[in-house]
């Protein structure tokens, strides 16, 4: 049976809550398709639940954790009655309205019919694209450094990437491992200065900058690493009992192709200063559509940007 | 949690898992992890929908660190399925329930 709402959400970041916080608050109903559970960034309440402490979430002053931070908008969104479902869109039909939202099996009949539909289906982070992860994912190759780094206690371990991820990751693992080492490809790290000057002045944590991963080394779990440096091409191997990667995030925008118009790097296209998408009544917010900000306070900001547009978007319609 | 599920212990685990005539799926898990506890209402409704085919059992490995290292966990969630006493299949990582499902369908 096809289900009617006004307005569905896809996904449930920090732009999708609060597009659901404020849908719900004008009385529209929103249906919150939220994700599925996994061990990366595409999960319910999206990358902020991978993440230890939100520093820099406005009206925290002593910080929140990421999980945290995100039950609060959850249980705010379900408060104002925001219908939260834990199960992921696998496919979308924009072409006429009402639009159409499967969830399971694409080739039956459509889950919802939706008069408007946010997408926030935000980033989801890049792996190394290496066949050696597959076989060592859970083996010493970690998704999740706030799950996993209890595991690596006294080890010598590496986090490959140069970004807030990356930085925030390798210090919070210097917590159990004995060293950390942060594989960068550039000379200098792009995360924010606060974390930057926290990883160079913390003893547990080394560099090897200008350098890229080729490989990852173990049959069994992993043992280390083989690089390159990207500025003499010379070939290294490191041992290490553990490899997190935070490389960067791609928006997660397999969903829409074809449906909307997307950028040539992936992202949504979005009509600034709205949330307005290339098809009228399909809004946009958060990661998703943009590539330049990407902080959890834009997400939600953009997510009541596209709350808004969307009501007085039914508002015209006469809906 | 629901009724069905025990909590093993390097004392207990034997007894529970080896002795078992259903298969076990036991999931290494800890209080901190987020993912583990996204999947934690999952197992509570298949302890009950597949009581009759299958068992499910935890190990917290922070408490059990002895437990996580004889199974070789080193992330969690990780599941791994006991079938007459042995390690017969393992999921690194939460799933949804049609995926879960999906990987357990040949002891279902």
């Amino acid at each position: 049976m096809t289900e009617h709402r006004q307005v569905v959400v896809i996904g449930s970041g920090p732009a999708g809550l609060t597009a659901a916080i404020y849908t719900a608050r004008a009385n529209l109903a929103p249906t919150i398709l939220e994700g599925e559970p996994s061990s990366t960034s595409d999960q319910p309440g999206g990358q902020l639940m991978l993440t230890t402490e939100v520093e820099n979430f406005p009206g925290f002053p002593d910080g929140i954790t990421g999980p945290e931070l995100m039950t609060n908008l959850r249980a705010q969104a379900a408060r104002f009655g925001a219908d939260l479902r834990t199960v992921k869109a696998s496919k979308v039909d924009f072409s006429t309205r009402p639009f159409r939202i499967w969830v399971g099996d694409p080739d039956a009949a459509p889950t919802y019919e939706a008069d408007a539909v946010i997408v926030a289906t935000g980033a989801r982070a890049l792996m190394l694209g290496l066949e050696a992860e597959e076989r060592l994912l859970g083996h010493g190759l970690s998704t999740c450094a706030t799950c996993d780094g209890f595991f690596f206690r006294d080890q010598d371990i590496c986090v490959v990437g140069g970004g807030d991820s990356a930085v925030e990751e390798a210090t919070f693992l210097t917590r159990f491992a004995r060293s950390v080492t942060i594989i960068h490809r550039r000379d200098t790290l792009r995360a924010s200065k606060i974390m930057q000057d926290r990883a160079l002045a913390n003893e547990k944590i080394r560099f090897l900058w200008n350098h890229v991963v080729e490989d990852i080394l173990g049959e069994q779990r992993v043992e280390g690493v083989r690089v390159r440096n990207t500025l003499t091409d010379e070939v290294s191997e490191h041992a290490f009992g553990g490899i997190f990667v935070a490389i960067g995030h791609r928006p997660a925008t397999d969903l829409f192709a074809g449906q909307l118009e997307l950028k040539d790097n992936g992202y949504v296209v979005t009509h600034a200063p709205s949330s307005r998408t290339s098809v009228d009544g399909v809004f946009a917010c958060g990661d998703v559509q943009d590539d330049h900000y990407r902080q959890a306070i834009t997400a939600a900001g953009s997510g009541c940007t596209a709350a808004i547009d969307a009501e007085r978007w039914l508002e015209a319609q006469g809906h | 949690m629901a009724d069905g599920i025990v909590q093993l212990t390097e004392a207990t685990f034997s007894e529970e898992v080896g002795a078992s005539e259903l298969p076990v799926v036991v999931d290494f898990w800890a209080e901190w992890c987020g993912p583990c506890k996204m999947i934690a209402p999952i197992l509570d409704e298949l302890s009950t929908e597949q009581a009759d085919k299958l068992r499910i059992a935890k190990v917290n490995v922070d408490e059990q660190p002895g437990l996580a290292r004889q199974f070789d966990v080193m992330s969690i969630p990780t599941l791994i399925v006991f079938q007459d006493g042995r390690a017969a299949h393992r999921i690194v990582g939460a799933k949804g329930k049609a995926q879960l499902l999906e990987e357990l369908a040949t002891f279902i």
